[in-house]
């Protein structure tokens, strides 16, 4: 099993007809993912190597079924797009403009919780979601990812997702799913949300989560792991060296009341018995050990 | 980007927010003439984005122009906590009856905006939010809605503010609040708000953060550009479009993605080295990034070999080869260069650059591989370990 996608989600990508969404939704279509259509207002009527290009969100949903949607347009115009996908119905929407205004975000998250509750966002400014095999939906290079589980993994950086496949791969470890949360200040979902959904899926059997510096989301995961996980869980959080932040003003400190160092979230993780690594390759070297103690 | 206090008044001007009059200057004879107009007395003020600068004597109380001439000559060129004054904001002196807190941020584990109001504002806030948090009335702010006067008027009341202060306190926390969410601020802070023994309420600081990404609409934050670079590095890479801060050691980093530069910094470290930068090169790198990444680079002296920690996602390794080989051509480097290139199209740039590898070019497999390459390389070289 994988989480939030299967082999059988169909989707749409808002921008195919731009360059990177031309080039990672053909790609996503070409590792296998149902890339059932395409939008874009101007170029309705056309297609993308093959893959039918709509005049909307609605008129590509009643065409082809889709129920996820992958947005690939600039951050202007990223948050119509997200709330066209939700107002058509689509359920699952991967986001992975890098740029969007916080106010922005801020707002369609809002407006998604109150008018689309049963609709999940991933991302934006995150590379996207893939359960290896499956599906594909984003700018991750499914050749460094392995099918067959059975670790999951959660992140919120870019390239770290790819470090944290590549580690377990190339031992021959593979992933149920792999889940890149982006590291923007309102993410659609967090670490919380795939934790909850990785303790759930029976094939997946332990869990990897990469986090880094900044804000209180990993001791709030942390906390929940603590209460909520039966499942091993190893964790690599970068920015151990990282200069510290220049931050101004005292708003931050008096919220979260730390500083959001990563040693205060290291010190969170293990206090939650969560195995806790140095670098990427340490991580890769904890879980593949986690998982021939499974006999697996 | 965070605003000096000057820039901060000034856009608060903007959304209507009561500051004192006041001008900026950066010598002694421009202060003079700042304080001249607007009359005496005056507080001549540092701007540097630190906190602490009353204490550190950066913040004076001037009668007339003398005063203000002494003030303005010893606070001009003074380090405070590593940050140099360059200029100063000059303005009309207030007297202070009661001081107030109150910001603006987004509370990001619930996703709201927060507003936060103290009767007990001033420098120690941060104390009166671990010793009595209930003195820090807090407001969470669905985005969709909004703040209206109404409940401005009920917050003001709940935290206690004077009886004369409450209804200008509360139509300047609706502006301040306009300010935050239309004019992008990650923070608008004003510690203190200030009630004057006259009965008027203003912003005696402002500390703003803007959104970098909401620059593409706000031309008017345009004038602020370039006023705050120290490091002559960052002012270089700036100028470039990266996102780069320098630090002491000697290992050149360029890496794409905030988490991998960060993880890149941890590894060299762990292997016993240390980073001259931090570097992140973003999504999509080409030559034109990767060309300018390596001048910023080349162009500080302590680096003594570069690394270059690329995992392809959105960034297309071959692209990145070719940015390489370009750079190349284009920027004499100075220190040895160690590759480690995975992620998308990486076969294909392996490929481009297997003819270039040589002992200045190196390619390792695997990070830590690198890291320890670049490590032992910089340490050959007479760097600092």
């Amino acid at each position: 099993m994988s989480i939030f996608v299967d082999e059988n989600t169909k989707v749409i990508v808002q921008g195919l007809t731009g360059g990177q969404g031309r080039f990672h939704g053909v790609r996503n279509r070409d590792y296998g993912t149902k890339v059932v259509g395409g939008v874009s207002p101007n170029k309705a009527g056309t297609d993308v190597e093959g893959i039918p290009v709509f005049a909307s969100v609605n008129e590509a949903v009643k065409e082809t079924g889709a129920t996820a949607s992958f947005v690939v347009v600039p951050p202007a115009g990223a948050s119509a797009a997200i709330l066209e996908a939700a107002e058509a119905g689509i359920e699952f929407i991967v986001c992975i403009t890098e740029g969007i205004p916080a106010h922005d975000e801020a707002k369609t998250f809002n407006i998604l919780k109150r008018d689309f509750p049963a609709t999940r966002l991933l991302g934006p400014n995150c590379p996207g979601i893939i359960s290896p095999g499956k599906c594909n939906i984003g700018i991750t290079s499914g050749d460094i990812a392995l099918p067959g589980g059975p670790v999951g993994i959660v992140s919120r950086s870019g390239t770290l997702t790819y470090q944290a496949l590549h580690e377990l791969s190339q031992q021959g470890i593979g992933q149920t799913t792999c889940v890149g949360i982006g590291g923007d200040p309102v993410p659609g979902t967090n670490f919380i949300d795939c934790l909850e959904a990785f303790e759930a899926d029976p094939e997946t059997k332990a869990v990897m989560m990469i986090g880094e510096i900044g804000g209180s989301e990993e001791e709030r995961a942390a906390d929940y792991i603590k209460t909520h996980m039966t499942k091993p869980v190893v964790s690599y959080v970068a920015g151990v060296t990282a200069p510290p932040g220049r931050k101004m003003g005292h708003a931050g400190a008096i919220i979260s009341g730390s500083q959001g160092t990563a040693q205060a979230k290291m010190e969170a993780l293990e206090a939650a018995g969560v195995s806790v690594a140095l670098n990427p390759t340490e991580a890769g070297d904890k879980m593949v050990a986690i998982v021939r103690s499974l006999g697996l | 980007m965070d605003l000096f206090e000057y820039q901060g008044k000034q856009y608060f001007a903007r959304f209507g927010i009561p500051v004192s009059p006041g001008g900026e200057a950066e010598t002694v004879d421009e202060a003079v003439a700042v304080a001249d107009k607007i009359g005496y007395p005056v507080v001549v003020k540092a701007q540097v984005k630190v906190g602490g600068r009353g204490k550190a004597g950066g913040i004076k109380l001037a009668e007339n122009a003398d005063e203000v001439r002494l003030h303005a000559g010893n606070i001009l060129g003074m380090d405070i906590k590593g940050h140099v004054v360059h200029r100063l904001w000059i303005e009309l002196s207030s007297d202070i009856a009661k001081e107030y807190y109150a910001s603006f941020t987004l509370d990001r584990p619930n996703k709201v905006y927060l507003g936060m109001l103290s009767a007990e504002g001033g420098v120690e806030i941060e104390e009166v939010a671990a010793t009595n948090p209930d003195a820090i009335v807090k407001l969470s702010i669905d985005p969709t809605v909004g703040l209206d006067l109404a409940t401005a008027k009920q917050w003001v009341a709940d935290a206690k503010l004077d009886a004369e202060a409450q209804e200008q306190a509360a139509e300047l926390l609706v502006k301040l609040f306009d300010c935050y969410v239309q004019g992008d601020c990650d923070l608008a802070e004003i510690n203190p708000l200030i009630l004057t023994t006259d009965g008027v309420v203003r912003a005696l600081d402002a500390k703003v953060t803007l959104d970098a990404n909401a620059e593409y609409r706000h031309p008017e934050w345009e004038v602020w550009a370039g006023t705050d670079t120290e490091d002559p590095r960052e002012a270089m890479a700036k100028e470039k479009g990266l996102n780069y801060i320098g630090l002491e050691g000697s290992v050149g980093i360029i890496a794409n993605g905030a988490g991998l530069a960060m993880s890149t910094l941890d590894v060299v470290n762990q292997v016993g080295g240390s980073a001259a930068n931090f570097l992140d090169i973003g999504g999509g790198a080409n030559a034109d990034v990767m060309t300018a990444a390596l001048e910023v680079i080349n162009a500080d002296p302590s680096v003594k070999s570069i690394f270059v920690n690329i995992f392809g996602g959105i960034t297309r390794v071959d692209e990145v080869a070719k940015g390489v080989i370009e750079a190349l051509k284009r920027v004499n480097i100075s220190s040895p260069i160690v590759l480690r290139l995975d992620g998308t199209n990486a076969v294909e740039g392996r490929a481009l650059l297997a003819d270039h590898l040589n002992d200045r070019l190196i390619a390792e497999p695997t990070m830590l591989d690198a890291a320890r390459t670049a490590v032992a390389l910089a340490a050959n070289s007479g760097g600092a370990q």
